[in-house]
């Protein structure tokens, strides 16, 4: 079984889950005996080659032809400054500035309509020009399926940003196509969902032979929000991948209790109701730290929040951490909690878990469907959120319970499992194939 | 006879390094020594050292005719003692002419007057103290920071026995009335209050080399003749030292027109200089001023809202000066030392979040991308200091129990 897989990011270059799911997947399907070669718009050359081939989107060379996929999708797409939420993993002006930076850095944008032989030069980025650079990415795919051609035997998608690159190769090659939903257009931008997305969405979608969801939540969107069969919608719950070798001592200079959020600081992500939620925790128990790791749009508007509600001498921002230091945060921390108000999957608590830590999550996040020893509350219910963390932080027997099954439960959540039920997927759409 | 006195403000702040959460509990260095004493260094080579030249030169060449007043906070001397230890040597030059008056203040350039009289009351007693050591004045005037005035603080300086105070010439205090006359305090009238004149000292300190300045160039002629045409017996020029070198540039040829402006002043009849201390002494009160509120010289409000203006910076202030008491009671060295630098208003002034209209006076020494990094950073200082008084003092009580002593209770936690 051999599959063409595009993605938008790869380890170490990740600006969000998308990257580590991604990865986590192919190393479970490496281990299921498929073969994977994994297309991003820009190879950096130290990803982790080990189970996968990279082909870098940038050195295709991408020859222009009339008709086929690439025609027709010159004609869905329009060229936009996108200056909206729409992005997955980067607030409006992150978003802006990496766009900014990669220009900076003397990196070239993809040309506008004739320079059609030439290498495009992708950013790889969240950048200013997304939707030039999604729609020159399926050209390259188109050039990349006809190159590979009778190497693949199905194609699979991560997310909207390369549907565009699912269907140009489909339309070349002809293999089935899976596209795997890590997020919704809903769960980025709640009810003001951006039209042009929702529209890509939809189209890899319908396009698509089979859609994978990452969690119920995801798959009940997916039918009721876009209209998709829910015969062809199947739920692959993500899973966490551990490390051969963990980090030594992490050094520890408080005697607090430190329970910590770890994400963007966005609408989606809750981070205002564990802001109300520590402030009842500290009016009851004093040794009690709260950190917020992480930056996004919210981050001044809680900044204030939190000064006004007379707690910042317990409540620290540490800014967007990278990846030792988000290991350093787990290792730190006694209580994870993740309020989301939208969440598709999130694989952070996961990650919380493996380091012995309890997590509080919201029952509005997938992962919620593939965890027992986690405390559950609704992200609103600020009053249970309160309560789950003084309960952590105050009953030991508590904790250590939760830290100890939670680190066996994890344990159990295998990529190697999550692969199989992708590659049986893969199997039966090239039966499906072979027949017609 | 008009007086004329001029007055400095000298202050520098300890700025804090970038402390991260990571660093609470296991690293207690606060400071960016690097930073700090570059930015120490840069202002004694374009201010303080050819300043400092020009005064004593001009004392000389007035034969003590010309005066000149000073606040210095300890952050400042502090600083100095560390990375230019002959800009201090400097000013006890100036001070052993007799012509220049060393003024009281708070040691730590801090807004300890909003914190209650014990909290200001020590800053005050400090600096004092730190005058008569360093330069063997006792100081009878006082400036308190940023020229922060009102009716209960004049109160306060008064009862520590002050006589005079620096007031801001604001338009909201004043009135209809001159700033060129002295004036005193509404809730003690033996205080003389010294009013700045803050056209005109802005006029120079921001405004000298502004050509698009409908008065540019401004002559040291023509500044006397406003002064001599302004209504009003005693002009307080009151500005930040460094507004002399690092703001209004050496090429502007700011040096040259103060040489030029005291020597005409000297020459001229009808002018004489005056320390802000003789300036009181030399004429009588004209009438009371009334200030309810705070009053000080920053912006156009000139009042407290650049440092006290938002909930960021009055949730920092008020999480600093909880701990007051613990750091009072341990009385250790090393512990004051962060106290004092913990309160410099420049703090504060960072975690603005107003539109500054003269951000002349502060911004290249603003160490913060944002406000929020500033606060942020602050307050991860300070928890952490306040965290390590707290093991100290439960350090300390093991100790007097007798239980064990205070290093082995700390190793046994860290444990």
């Amino acid at each position: 079984m051999r599959v063409l897989m595009f993605g938008w990011e790869f380890p170490p270059h990740i600006a969000g889950g998308l990257g580590t799911a991604s990865y986590g997947l192919t190393r479970g399907l490496a281990r299921n005996g498929v073969e994977v070669l994994f297309v991003v718009p820009k190879a950096y050359g130290d990803e982790d080659q080990r189970f996968v081939r990279i082909v870098n989107a940038s050195d295709v060379e991408a020859l222009y032809e009339s008709g086929e996929a690439t025609e027709a999708l010159w004609k869905k797409v329009s060229f936009l400054q996108i200056s909206s939420n729409l992005v997955p993993y980067a607030s409006p002006e992150e978003f802006a500035a990496a766009g900014e930076a990669f220009v900076k850095a003397g990196g070239r944008r993809a040309g506008h309509g004739d320079a059609w032989r030439e290498r495009y030069d992708f950013s790889g980025k969240y950048g200013t020009d997304l939707m030039e650079e999604v729609y020159h990415y399926a050209i390259v795919a188109a050039q990349v399926a006809r190159d590979l051609a009778g190497t693949f035997d199905v194609i699979h998608a991560h997310d909207w940003l390369t549907y565009y690159a699912g269907m140009a190769a489909k339309a070349v090659s002809g293999k089935p196509l899976v596209v795997h939903m890590h997020a919704t257009e809903f769960d980025r931008s709640g009810e003001h969902v951006n039209q042009t997305v929702y529209d890509i969405e939809r189209a890899g979608m319908e396009a698509a032979d089979c859609v994978i969801t990452v969690s119920n939540l995801t798959r009940n969107i997916v039918i009721t929000r876009y209209g998709i069969p829910p015969e062809k919608v199947v739920t692959v719950h993500n899973a966490v991948r551990f490390a051969d070798s963990d980090e030594g001592e992490t050094p520890r200079g408080l005697d607090d209790k430190i329970v910590t959020f770890l994400g963007r600081i966005t609408y989606q992500k809750g981070p205002d109701y564990f802001v109300e939620a520590a402030a009842k925790v500290l009016r009851r128990v004093p040794n009690v730290r709260f950190v917020m790791a992480g930056s996004g749009d919210m981050m001044h508007h809680v900044v204030r929040r939190v000064a006004r509600l007379g707690i910042s001498d317990r409540f620290h921002f540490t800014g967007f951490l990278k990846g030792p230091e988000v290991n350093r945060m787990f290792a730190m921390s006694d209580v994870y909690v993740m309020p989301s108000v939208s969440e598709p999957f999130g694989i952070s608590p996961l990650e919380a878990m493996k380091s012995n830590v309890p997590v509080i999550i919201s029952k509005q996040s997938g992962v919620a469907e593939v965890l027992d020893y986690a405390l559950k509350v609704d992200y609103w219910d600020v009053d249970a959120m309160a309560d789950a963390i003084y309960a952590l932080v105050t009953y030991p027997a508590l904790a250590r319970m939760f830290s100890r099954k939670g680190r066996e439960e994890v344990t159990g959540l295998k990529w190697t499992n999550a692969a199989a039920k992708v590659k049986r997927i893969y199997e039966r759409l090239a039966v499906t194939d072979t027949d017609a | 006879m008009k007086t004329i006195s001029i007055f400095f403000q000298v202050h520098q702040p300890m700025r804090l390094k970038t402390y991260r959460f990571f660093n609470m509990g296991i690293d207690h260095n606060y400071l960016d020594d690097a930073r700090n004493r570059t930015v120490m260094q840069h202002a004694a080579a374009a201010c303080y050292r050819p300043m400092n030249a020009l005064l004593l030169e001009l004392i000389r060449s007035t034969q003590g005719r010309f005066r000149v007043s000073f606040y210095l906070s300890g952050m400042a001397v502090e600083q100095m003692r560390s990375y230019a230890p002959d800009v201090l040597r400097g000013f006890r030059e100036l001070a052993d002419t007799g012509c220049a008056e060393f003024v009281g203040g708070t040691y730590s350039y801090s807004l300890s007057s909003q914190a209650g009289r014990e909290a200001f009351v020590s800053e005050a007693e400090r600096h004092a103290a730190m005058i008569r050591e360093e330069f063997g004045q006792t100081p009878e005037t006082f400036f308190n920071t940023a020229m922060l005035y009102s009716d209960a603080i004049g109160e306060t300086v008064a009862s520590l026995g002050y006589k005079n105070m620096l007031v801001e010439g604001a338009r909201h205090l004043l009135g209809w009335k001159s700033p060129n006359y002295v004036y005193a305090g509404a809730a003690n009238q033996k205080l003389r209050l010294l009013l700045r004149n803050y056209r005109m000292s802005d006029d120079v300190a921001f405004r000298f080399s502004d050509t698009r300045w409908s008065e540019w160039p401004l002559t040291a002629d023509k500044f006397l003749e406003w002064i001599s045409g302004d209504r009003g017996e005693a002009v307080h020029l009151c500005t930040d030292y460094e507004a002399f070198g690092s703001w209004q540039k050496a090429e502007s040829g700011i040096f040259d027109f103060l040489r030029a402006f005291v020597h005409g002043a000297d020459a001229a009849p009808g002018f004489r200089f005056a320390t802000m201390t003789e300036s009181a002494e030399a004429h009588q009160p004209v009438g009371v001023l009334h200030a309810g509120h705070e009053v000080t010289w920053a912006d156009e409000e000139r009042d407290l809202s650049a440092w006290l203006g938002n909930e960021l910076q009055q949730e920092a202030f008020g999480k600093l000066y909880a701990q007051a008491d613990a750091v009072r009671k341990l009385g250790d060295p090393d512990f004051s030392h962060v106290w004092d630098f913990l309160q410099t208003a420049d703090n504060f002034y960072w975690m603005a979040t107003k539109w500054f209209t003269d951000d002349g006076r502060q911004n290249d020494a603003n160490p913060y991308p944002s406000s929020y990094e500033a606060f942020i950073n602050y307050m991860n200082v300070l928890s952490d200091f306040s965290n390590e008084l707290e093991r100290r003092r439960k350090g300390t009580e093991f100790d007097t129990d007798g239980c064990t002593c205070a290093a082995a209770a700390t190793d046994a936690r860290r444990e």
